[in-house]
């Protein structure tokens, strides 16, 4: 087990305090294969210290897999994920990686539904405690930090309501601040806003600037109102390869862009409304290639 | 007409949260309990008080499973191994200790010229009963992590303690020499140098049974009441978030499977010396599905549940088994499909007015139109 204050790593020195001009994560030559098949080709990119990245790209182009194996649930058949200037994170199991500040949001909310929503954020909280620990009290000025958290998220009037009733925005919001609490130092966020109202959307929206500037955010999104509407830097995923990178108006420009999304496809307007965020075309892909 | 409405209330009632009988479900009924087993040798006759005894210690291998089961989500089907390990531990000692030095009879039998090594230490007191814990946590301990690492879960879990009670047993049959083969270890006569049959030492067994099932009791409410135990129920709830949260599910399980062994074992080392024998059919499938149903009736994730079912179950068996022998066992599979089907949080889900299931001979709207009736203007 690691040792239990938050932030310790970096005053004592263990880790030398991170050249912030460099990227906190830095994927190189990252390939992944599954069964011959190759999802992820060669791949690389870079996210900054406090940046917050979305990356988009049509169905099946590596966007949930590359977020797999950042946190490691896949392993990558060839390439290098560097984090915080000196940690391969490749070789390392899920929970050693949240350990080092690597914080994830699955695509559909993963909560535990027959604890409280404070209890939620409190069984997150104690993540780098030891066993002994977690049998006694909790820390001083841990419930502060639970409930300012859960305001962040906009939850606090719900602490003491079982998360299994929450609607399914609120359990999205939730699940951010289970992860929020850990203190992450990378949050990836899989399809944050995927079955939310548009009030939904934007409080997320806004949750997410809030978030911004303090730590680093990588988030996978399909909706490109929201997309448009919030991001700065936007990177597009096709076939496993960074197609292009820049603000959302430079990569809708983008005559790669365009051909990608307009690809090998047969129905060519619907894909293309897609790219330039007509959403009723959106929901007739298939969602489950990636 | 007023089970319907009854059905009603308790289905309506299930939505709420029901906070004051949380306190009365971990403090008041427990205490209530005790009393009622510290005074039963008071009313009760000495076969009836022998009885007790046995299903208390029954009681504390239902909460040990309950423990895992009901909070961790670890169906274990084989929890009838750690109990008969502990039982056997105890045996070993009790043999003996009533052999007096000599070599014990079915060894002797089985041509055995002298005491096999791993039993020459289970002639001390002080070596045995700490063995009824360690040796099957410790098999827990191992097999857990080999299982729980290679994140094995749900049914297949099941499915590989089941084969351990198989295999476990057919080892304690097969090796007679050893283990007294089918028959088991029996025909002891003292115990820490006094007579076991004695009714005194009856009624000494009976409270050390009820001081270790309280024992048992306080130490899983402290785990569960504690982090720990919400982070078990996380893990129930969603492994995998566990795992992204940055905890290591594996170790967590290897621990409150281990330690659940363990409690088992010690409950086997109770049962042993007041029945008089530990025998491989304690160890086999069928008893441990037995526990199963003994906490599922009772209520699963409710500590006071795995011992309201061991004694309810266990009476009606012995009750019905007295009146219908060969019919006992249709009963115990009515008991368990109407748990599963009716009442899936068990007695104490009745208890506590929630968790019965909708009866399927309702229809959705049959029940919705009594509830509007019974609230004129709700909504609902």
């Amino acid at each position: 087990m690691i040792g239990s204050t938050n932030n310790s790593a970096s005053r004592n020195g263990s880790s030398p305090t991170p050249d912030l001009s460099k990227p906190i994560l830095s994927v190189e030559g990252l390939t992944v294969s599954f069964d011959g098949f190759t999802v992820l080709n060669e791949l690389d990119l870079a996210i900054g210290y406090g940046e917050m990245r979305f990356l988009i790209g049509p169905n099946g182009a590596g966007k949930t897999t590359l977020i797999d194996v950042i946190t490691g649930k896949s392993k990558p058949t060839r390439g290098r994920i560097i984090f915080d200037g000196t940690t391969d994170l490749s070789r390392r199991q899920e929970y050693q990686l949240v350990r080092l500040g690597v914080g994830r949001k699955f695509q559909t909310p993963s909560i535990f539904a027959s604890l409280t929503v404070y209890q939620n954020l409190e069984v997150t909280l104690g993540f780098r405690s030891r066993i002994t620990r977690l049998l006694g009290k909790p820390r001083r000025g841990e419930g502060d930090r639970i409930m300012s958290t859960l305001e962040e998220v906009g939850l606090q009037h719900r602490a003491q309501d079982i998360a299994g009733g929450l609607s399914h925005g609120e359990k999205q919001w939730l699940e951010i601040g289970m992860l929020l609490v850990q203190e992450p130092k990378l949050l990836l966020l899989d399809e944050p806003v995927a079955g939310m109202t548009r009030r939904e959307r934007d409080r997320t929206g806004e949750l997410l600037q809030s978030i911004g500037g303090a730590r680093s955010v990588l988030v996978v999104e399909h909706d490109m109102d929201f997309v448009r509407q919030f991001a700065q830097t936007v990177t597009v995923l096709h076939l496993g390869k960074v197609l292009s990178e820049g603000t959302m108006e430079e990569v809708q420009q983008d005559p790669e862009v365009i051909r990608a999304y307009l690809g090998n496809s047969r129905s060519q307007r619907p894909q293309a409304g897609r790219l330039n965020g007509r959403r009723e075309a959106e929901h007739a892909a298939p969602v489950a290639a990636d | 007409m007023t089970t319907m409405s009854s059905i009603i209330t308790v289905v309506r009632n299930a939505s709420a949260p029901v906070r004051m009988n949380d306190r009365i479900g971990s403090w008041i009924a427990p205490a209530i309990m005790l009393v009622v087993l510290l005074a039963a040798p008071a009313v009760l006759s000495d076969f009836r008080i022998a009885l007790l005894g046995k299903f208390l210690t029954f009681a504390m291998l239902a909460l040990s499973l309950n423990l895992i089961w009901g909070y961790a989500g670890m169906l274990s089907l084989g929890h009838g191994v750690f109990f008969g390990l502990g039982g056997y531990a105890m045996a070993m000692y009790l043999k003996l200790e009533s052999a007096g030095g000599k070599l014990p009879d079915f060894m002797f039998w089985s041509g055995l010229t002298e005491l096999p090594f791993f039993w020459a230490p289970f002639k001390y007191a002080w070596f045995a009963i700490p063995m009824t814990f360690i040796v099957p946590a410790v098999l827990a301990g191992a097999l857990g992590y080999l299982v729980f690492r290679s994140r094995i879960t749900g049914v297949y879990f099941a499915l590989i303690t089941q084969a351990l009670a198989l295999i476990v047993s057919i080892l304690f049959i097969g090796q007679q020499a050893y283990t007294g083969g089918t028959n088991g270890i029996t025909n002891y006569t003292t115990i820490f140098g006094y007579p076991l049959n004695a009714p005194s030492m009856q009624l000494i067994l009976y409270y050390a049974s009820v001081t270790a099932l309280t024992a048992a009791y306080l130490l899983c409410w402290w785990l569960i009441s504690s982090r720990l135990g919400r982070l078990l129920v996380a893990m129930r709830d969603d492994e995998n978030r566990v795992r992204f949260s940055g905890y290591d599910p594996a170790v967590l399980k290897t621990l409150v499977f281990s330690l659940s062994a363990g409690i088992a074992g010690v409950a086997g080392a109770l049962f042993t010396p007041q029945v008089g024998i530990i025998s491989p059919t304690m160890m086999g499938i069928v008893p441990s599905i037995e526990i199963a149903i003994w906490v599922a009736v009772g209520g699963r994730g409710v500590l006071l549940g795995a011992i309201l079912g061991a004694v309810v179950v266990n009476g009606a068996k012995s009750g019905l088994s007295e009146s219908f022998p060969a019919m006992w066992q249709y009963f115990l599979g009515l008991l368990f499909i109407g748990a599963v089907l009716l009442f899936p949080s068990g007695i104490m889900g009745l208890l506590r007015g929630e968790g019965w299931r909708k009866p399927w001979w309702l229809s959705r709207e049959q029940v919705r139109g009594a509830i509007s009736r019974r609230l004129p203007g709700a909504q609902r």
